[in-house]
């Protein structure tokens, strides 16, 4: 980043390089606050949190109040009423999402290691908060902002357009002229807006030597220095031939679950973001532990799901084992030269195992109580004996 | 018929004395010793000389014709296998000099180590042009090889060295041709070359092939363009660094096998002369006999260079002409292996002594640095020389014993000449080098690191300013904001920075700059860097020995003590006129770093599959399970029935009874 800025100030063009992969706006934005750089990550994590702490807010409003007149509809079935949530405990459900967020240790890993992850934290969860307060505009302005950073978040935008839908009260039914002139609205200010970014960013540096240094670098996984993700050690070991079909098939990998996903949760979109968001960061390319600490804030959202949780306790406590043996083998590896390079490729397998095994456990979890509240929550066989619930 | 001959000789013997005045004018040779003895003795040497310089042109013609037997008439060719010096393939003495010459020395310098070190130099020019468009395929002198690069890949300049060890500029002083450890190929093109990455990949290619060399790894990953620090060294107007290209090979090992064709190129270093069908020569002459690999390579430091270049043929610069320059330096350690005896000679030193010239040169000799030495005390030189030479070099006059192998007195009685050095006594100290360069790696562990570039400025009251290129493969990511440059404890901004970032597995980093030393100062360059993680089929077969960075190159305009000599075109020794001076009071040098040995971490090599399989099954159980969840909805179990009772089920279905 700094690398960035040193090289404009020579003169030279920082894309001319493979060592500066940010985007020209970001630059620029630290061409003016390099000197309050602490200040503003802080300031970026501080706005993460906030942004978060309303739209939890607002979503746990609008989910009381769809609950209420469920309940005065009686749609529930009898014996769900242990399923259904109190205001008392989804009163510190926003405090907590933004406790989780600031004092996670992995945001503060971020933070002080002045990743600009933290300013696309910051971005997302703008998008979050004006996605759920309703506001199409601002929501479309800040996903293509989130989309130009890096180009994951563009799957964020199925969730987006479901949400809005739904507050709009506009069916998802693909033979209505209203749904497709709303995709098409929507579809317009976020093209339109990401256009405009794009532009602005070659008027700035004069040149579209950005697209492939940014775009490029992302996709096409150029630099294997070791993360805490899956391709660094799988590219590096890769045989060469078979590159290419290996990076096709890890790259849509991430976008792949979009479709599946978006059908399954059409009724819950901001469960969606968060699958979404969990996905991107196990899957994506140059994951860092910002990218966690985004998703793993939603947690708190999602505590009524804990009674459903198959094995929590397990994956909390690899995540909790991996995170401390990460320092840990990359000195012995780096450092101390007692170890190799298998030994911590063996715990990012292991932590991105945790992670998966956690988004599906969450994602069972929910389809689970959703089920419940359908179908009643002590399900009785036709005997009338005790029956559990399988997956078929 | 003799009268002929001797009519002849006189002609020669005058054009002779001639040159004989001109050259010993031009080196302000100074005859010491009994002027009387000498005076008796010239007259002689120059009858002899005049004998043998009669012979050589007879040579010359001789094998200009075997060259173009095809055209030759049948008459011709008879008079040919006649006697070898058949008067009638004479030249007319009146015939214009040769368009090329072959000049060859050989520059022995005792150091204040005890080391010895040999410089040799072979130039040939040839007044032609090889960028016109009639194809030049006449060749005498020059090699044909190395004609035809030039014309077919438009070189304007090339320059190329091969090094094994590194020159200690501390201990030894300066070279007179410095040269990186490792292979290094600088290039410049016409301005005519459109694709120049093209044409330097051809002729990298081209060159590895003729040298036996490496050169075919020179790729676009360790090729730059430096800005400032290579100007082109012959006649030039072109400084457009477009059609420059310059390489390193620092891990290029030094062999005999580039030392043959390196040989090969010399008029007198070849067997190919015995395809004349004349057995006139020995199979070498001249210095080329002293280049025996088995000594060569068992020494301290060796580099073998090819340098070609357009020069001026004279003072206003109307003609030009090719020079071709090989030099091979080498020093020899014999304080260590000369069995406690401080004594050289020749024979020591190239298991060789000198019998005569190489017929084909105009000049051969053989120049002994007796600076330090003027009254005899410090070391005793046998046979003595009553030619002494001064010459200008490196910003130092320096006084020279010459002897001259084109001369037969040189060789004595005993027709061989075999200079022996005894020492007498190891006391002296060295004018410590101007300029003086070191570099080195600092941090620890496998992630980050710091290069460290040190450059002495030992002059005590002259401060100069230095042209500092690095060039640094694309894995060591270097981080251009912390690039600091101190002198005397202070931050010394440098006047000019190019700096070119890498590009993964594309371009090296390369950074230039121009720094001020102040005098008698050590000035401290760091740029941090990160390491990258490569593909495990990037890593050379040893990759925990490391990878090597190439030398920086520090060019300089150094003050000199003497005034410097500026016209280039005047005869001069060959040691002293390579790099041009453009001005009196300063001279240039080259100082190369050592080159770095960088660890960079590894991959486990022997699971590249292991990794494919494990990794995909993680990526297979994200897919699976979220898949699994996608896909199925709940349902109540039906509670599967055991064993037993599903064969009793059977069972009672084939009785016909209704099951449990």
């Amino acid at each position: 980043m700094i690398e960035g800025l040193a090289l404009l100030d020579l003169g030279v063009s920082p894309y001319s390089g493979d060592v500066f992969h940010e985007t020209p706006l970001i630059i620029y934005l630290f061409h003016f606050v390099v000197d309050y750089a602490e200040i503003t990550f802080m300031l970026a994590d501080v706005i993460t949190a906030v942004a978060l702490y309303l739209a939890v807010k607002d979503y746990n409003k609008q989910v009381f109040r769809k609950q209420k007149f469920a309940l005065e509809a009686d749609r529930y079935p009898l014996d769900c009423l242990e399923l259904i949530r109190s205001p008392k405990e989804m009163y510190y459900i926003p405090l907590k999402v933004a406790m989780f967020y600031l004092l996670n240790p992995f945001t503060i890993l971020s933070c002080v290691a002045k990743s600009t992850c933290g300013l696309n934290n910051a971005v997302i969860a703008l998008f979050i908060l004006s996605t759920i307060k309703g506001n199409v505009l601002l929501s479309a302005i800040f996903l293509s902002l989130a989309t130009y950073q890096s180009i994951y978040p563009l799957t964020l935008c199925a969730p987006a357009l479901l949400y809005l839908m739904q507050r709009q009260y506009i069916p998802v039914n693909f033979r209505r002229a209203s749904f497709w002139w709303f995709i098409v609205q929507y579809a317009f200010m976020y093209l339109g807006s990401l256009f405009v970014i794009i532009c602005l960013s070659f008027f700035l540096l004069g040149s579209w030597d950005y697209l492939p240094s940014v775009y490029g670098f992302i996709l096409s996984v150029p630099d294997l220095t070791p993360n805490i993700g899956l391709f660094w050690y799988f590219f590096a070991e890769m045989f060469e031939h078979f590159r290419l079909f290996f990076l096709c098939v890890f790259q849509i990998n991430v976008f792949f679950y979009t479709i599946p996903l978006s059908i399954k949760l059409k009724e819950h979109p901001v469960f969606l973001i968060f699958m979404q968001l969990a996905v991107i960061s196990i899957f994506k390319s140059y994951p860092t532990v910002g990218d966690i600490a985004l998703y793993l804030a939603f947690l708190p959202v999602w505590s009524h799901l804990h009674r459903f949780l198959r094995n929590i306790f397990l994956v909390s406590c690899v995540l909790l084992a991996c995170s401390a043996l990460f320092p840990v083998l990359w000195h012995l590896w780096i450092y101390a030269g007692s170890a190799n390079s298998n030994f911590y490729y063996a715990i990012t397998l292991l932590f991105n195992v945790a992670q998966i095994l956690l988004v599906s456990d969450y994602f069972y979890a929910f389809l689970r109580r959703e089920h419940h509240l359908t179908y009643g929550l002590y399900l009785k066989r036709k005997d009338g004996s005790e029956a559990t619930l399988v997956l078929k | 018929m003799a009268a002929y001959r001797y009519g002849y000789s006189a002609v020669l013997f005058i054009l002779c004395g001639l040159s004989v005045f001109l050259v010993t004018n031009g080196q302000e040779t100074i005859l010491t010793g009994d002027d009387g003895a000498a005076a008796v003795d010239s007259p002689q040497t120059v009858t002899e000389t005049a004998e043998q310089t009669a012979e050589q042109p007879a040579v010359e013609e001789r094998q200009w014709e075997v060259t173009e037997v095809e055209e030759a008439s049948p008459d011709e060719a008879a008079a040919d296998k006649q006697d070898a010096s058949a008067p009638e393939t004479l030249v007319p003495p009146s015939v214009p000099r040769p368009k090329d010459d072959f000049q060859e020395e050989l520059v022995i310098r005792p150091l204040h180590s005890g080391d010895i070190y040999a410089s040799f130099q072979f130039r040939t020019l040839w007044e032609t042009d090889f960028m016109r468009g009639n194809k030049v395929s006449h060749y005498r002198l020059f090699p044909k090889s190395l004609g035809q690069v030039i014309s077919k890949f438009s070189v304007r300049e090339l320059h190329i060295s091969f090094t094994q060890g590194y020159w200690r500029t501390m201990q030894w002083g300066q070279p007179f041709l410095p040269a990186p450890p490792g292979a290094e190929l600088w290039v410049w093109f016409q301005d005519s070359v459109t694709d120049v990455d093209g044409t330097w990949k051809e002729l990298t290619n081209v060159l590895s092939g003729i040298f036996c060399a490496s050169l075919n790894f020179i790729d676009s990953t360790n090729t730059v363009q430096p800005s400032a620090s290579f100007k082109p060294l012959g006649i030039s107007n072109v400084t457009d660094h477009r059609f420059l290209r310059y390489a390193t090979l620092p891990r290029e090992i030094v062999c005999t096998e580039n030392l043959t064709p390196w040989k090969k190129l010399l008029p007198c270093g070849t067997k190919s002369l015995q395809l004349t069908e004349l057995p006139l020569f020995s199979l070498q002459a001249g210095l080329a006999v002293l280049l025996k690999s088995e000594k060569l390579f068992h020494s301290s430091f060796h580099s073998q260079a090819v340098h070609i270049r357009p020069v001026c043929e004279d003072w206003q610069c109307k003609t030009t002409s090719w020079e071709l320059r090989q030099t091979l330096s080498v020093v020899f350690d014999l304080h260590t292996s000369g069995q406690g005896k401080r004594e050289w000679s020749l024979f020591k030193m190239f298991s060789r002594t000198l019998t005569d010239a190489c017929p084909l040169a105009s000049s051969s000799k053989v120049y002994i640095d007796i600076t330090d030495n003027p009254e005899g005390e410090q070391f005793e030189l046998i046979p003595a020389t009553p030619l002494l030479s001064q010459a200008v070099v490196l910003g130092d006059r320096r006084t020279f014993s010459v002897y001259d192998l084109t001369q037969q007195i040189t060789f004595g009685a005993v027709r061989s000449l075999n200079l022996l050095i005894r020492w007498k006594s190891t006391e002296g100290d060295m004018l410590r080098p101007l300029l003086h360069g070191e570099r080195y790696v600092a941090g620890y562990g496998l992630q980050t690191g710091e290069i460290h570039t040190l450059m002495y400025n030992n002059h005590p009251y002259r401060s100069f300013p230095v042209l500092l290129l690095d060039s640094v493969p694309w894995y060591l990511r270097l981080y251009i904001h912390t690039l600091t440059v101190t002198s005397k404890a202070k931050d010394n901004k440098p006047s000019y920075i190019h700096y070119q970032p890498s590009k993964d597995r594309v371009r090296p980093h390369l950074l230039e700059m121009l720094v001020q030393l102040p005098p008698n100062s050590v000035t401290e360059v760091t740029v941090q860097f990160e390491r990258a993680l490569l593909k495990w089929t990037e890593y050379t077969p040893d990759p925990n020995h490391g990878f090597y960075v190439g030398s920086s190159v520090l060019s300089s305009l150094v003050p000199s003590i003497v005034a410097m000599d500026t016209n280039s075109t005047q005869e001069r020794p060959l040691f002293s006129s390579f790099f041009p001076c453009k001005e009196e009071s300063s001279y240039f040098v080259r100082v190369y770093t050592e080159p770095l040995l960088v660890n960079l971490p590894t991959p486990d090599f022997s699971m590249p599959y292991n990794v494919i399989c494990l990794t995909c099954t993680v990526v297979a159980v994200g897919y699976g399970s979220l898949y699994n969840l996608l896909t199925r909805s709940f349902q109540i179990e039906e509670p599967s029935l055991g064993l037993a009772k599903r064969i009793a089920n059977i069972i009672r279905k084939m009785r016909g009874v209704p099951p449990l």
